[in-house]
């Protein structure tokens, strides 16, 4: 009984690495392109909202609203990197490219793609954040000494959030449905989660809302290591972003398993 | 071995990277086991359509075994299935002495499979796409690099090493993807319709390779719905028909069993006047559309029967696969 699961959870702890690096190979073909698209978007909000919006509101806790908002455009864009390259990339390699039917006929299992992809994932938003974390850093606006300490919660945050993704193309028929998530979960969660404003600013209500939610965990970690503060509860944090990524990792495994496996 | 100078012109295409060929007799002798695939009784359905039903066969080592059908008989579920790809609901299936699906990872290692759609990565050179499906099986670059030369030979693409997959060809494709199943130096082949979608020159151009890689040994599962395939290359066929078997044996014993004499083809003129004429003198008469079948032990008679009628058409031939096919699964229904 339990044997017919074992396809769904990885054969060992390095498989995935061929996976990894199959998507590397890839990537390195188009490095350019896909590193100006990562970064570009995060980029135009932090100095559209930075310079525009920072210049009326001056100080938020007790720092310029530019750096408060660089950590918080860190996690997002980790966030939306990660997602990005599970329900689109992932998401093509599972079905139009048949890229994971060939990998399927291999030594593999499926536990060892999803892992590689998730660990995949991660890489493009621990790319996607340490870039911009470089940029904050050169303006001021970030601690270079600090950077080591967010590049751990940036890759959590990359695997959190492939896992989470990756839950969503094992349900989604078609990419139509991606742009629910998107509008449904990842936008309303950077409002709600202190990326653009304090959470302390949100009625007490929906600050509860957030502290459920694993961007908040992302950026309580990110940001007081890019101003170089002390962070508070970080096992809270990491135990929070660590749970969302090992059930999410099971249930898509197993969701996936369902899918493909049939 | 590899590319001997007393070796004739005509040995070259089999000479990269095998052994002294191996005679069909010889095929899977010395092996520890005589069973490659083993179904037993293995029934699947996806909701209320039975896609195998009460299946078992077994694949001998070394042989080349088809599964022969029409799409929708179930040929690609039970490549799947062998794969591990699949759970039965019922049923047994042993692969290379391993449990399926329970430790199918364990005999994937030693499977190569060509499937139905090409999937190789696009964006990826020849080499590349070999290179990155050696690291499936756990390979390092520097093993891949030992043996790209040879795979590359074999399936005569080695002016395309740098090539991107999308400048191939659809036979070229195919052979790469053969190629590409042949990495980790598999003991059994699982191809699911290996050359549906090829152009005749392309298509004889794989059925030779294959032979090729059956005179090394391997055994091979093939799927086809291409009679002349089935009856090329297989050492023994399963006849499938909506998940069930119909028959199973040599090919050839498979058409003299079920056929065992000349057949006319008659084209023309009316099929049902025409067959109340020679009924008498044939086996069995059949008629599929406007064409009349006629299985007939001694043809001249019939031939001579309808000699003289204006506007037919009369080809004789011997009986093939297609026969066979048409005989068990009704012709009229097929069409």
């Amino acid at each position: 009984m339990w044997e017919q699961y074992a396809a769904a959870l990885p054969a060992n702890a390095w498989n995935w690495s061929a996976v990894w690096r199959r998507n590397y190979m890839a990537w390195r073909k188009a490095a350019l392109a896909s590193l100006l698209g990562n970064l570009a978007e995060p980029m135009s909000a932090l100095f559209g909202l930075g310079f525009g919006l920072g210049l009326m509101i001056g100080q938020v806790d007790g720092i310029s609203y530019v750096a408060f908002l660089a950590a918080g455009m860190v996690a997002t864009s980790a966030m939306i990197s990660a997602t990005f390259e599970t329900v689109y990339g992932a998401f093509a390699r599972m079905n139009a490219q048949r890229t994971w039917d060939a990998i399927l006929c291999t030594e593999l299992t499926l536990g060892d793609v999803v892992l590689g992809e998730l660990a995949w994932a991660a890489t493009k938003a621990v790319l996607a954040g340490t870039g911009i974390t470089i940029v904050a850093a050169a303006l001021g606006y970030a601690a270079w000494p600090s950077i080591p300490y967010a590049l751990p919660a940036i890759a959590l945050t990359g695997v959190a959030f492939a896992s989470l993704a990756m839950v969503v193309i094992a349900l989604a028929p078609s990419y139509d449905y991606f742009v629910f998530y998107q509008t449904l979960f990842l936008t309303p969660m950077m409002y709600l989660c202190g990326a653009i404003f304090p959470v302390a600013q949100l009625p007490i209500a929906l600050q509860r809302v957030a502290e459920a939610l694993p961007l908040a965990h992302s950026i309580d970690l990110i940001r007081p290591a890019m101003l170089d503060r002390d962070a508070s509860s970080v096992g809270l944090h990491v135990g929070v972003l660590c749970l969302y990524t090992v059930v999410a990792f099971v249930v898509s495994a197993l969701l996936l398993r369902r899918r493909l496996m049939r | 071995m590899l590319g001997g100078v007393e070796a004739a012109p005509i040995s070259r295409q089999t000479i990269a990277m095998e052994p002294a060929p191996v005679t069909p007799a010889d095929r899977g002798a010395g092996r520890v086991s005589n069973v490659a695939i083993d179904f037993t009784a293995v029934k699947k359905s996806y909701g209320e359509k039975v896609v195998v039903d009460q299946l078992s066969f077994t694949v001998a080592s070394g042989k080349c075994f088809g599964l022969l059908g029409p799409n929708g008989a179930g040929k690609s579920t039970i490549a799947r299935l062998i794969l591990g790809m699949s759970t039965p609901e019922a049923g047994k299936i042993t692969v290379l002495g391993e449990k399926v699906p329970a430790r199918a990872r364990l005999a994937r290692k030693r499977i190569g499979v060509v499937p139905q759609a090409d999937n190789l990565d696009l964006e990826f050179t020849v080499r590349e796409n070999l290179l990155v499906f050696g690291r499936y099986f756990g390979m390092t670059a520097k093993d891949v690099e030992k043996i790209t030369p040879s795979l590359l030979e074999f399936a005569r693409l080695e002016s395309k090493a740098d090539a991107r997959v999308t400048e191939l060809s659809g036979g070229m494709k195919r052979r790469l993807t053969l190629a590409r199943a042949l990495i980790n130096d598999p003991d059994i082949l699982i191809l699911d319709e290996p050359t549906t979608g090829l152009d005749p020159h392309a298509r004889h151009l794989i059925w030779e390779r294959l032979r090729a890689l059956l005179s090394r040994g391997k055994t091979i599962l093939l799927t086809t719905h291409f009679m002349e395939e089935a009856e090329r290359l297989c050492d023994r066929l399963c006849v499938l028909e909506a998940g069930r078997k119909i028959a199973e044996g040599p090919p050839h014993t498979l058409i003299d069993e079920q056929i065992g004499c000349p057949v006319i083809e008659v084209y023309g003129g009316d099929p049902n006047e025409l067959c109340g004429l020679i009924k008498p003198l044939a086996q069995r008469t059949e008629i599929s559309g406007e064409t009349l079948f006629c299985y007939a032990p001694n043809p001249e008679q019939v031939l001579a029967r309808l000699r003289g009628r204006t506007g037919l058409r009369l080809l004789q031939r011997p009986p093939n696969l297609e026969d066979v096919f048409l005989r068990l699964t009704g012709r009229e229904m097929r069409d």
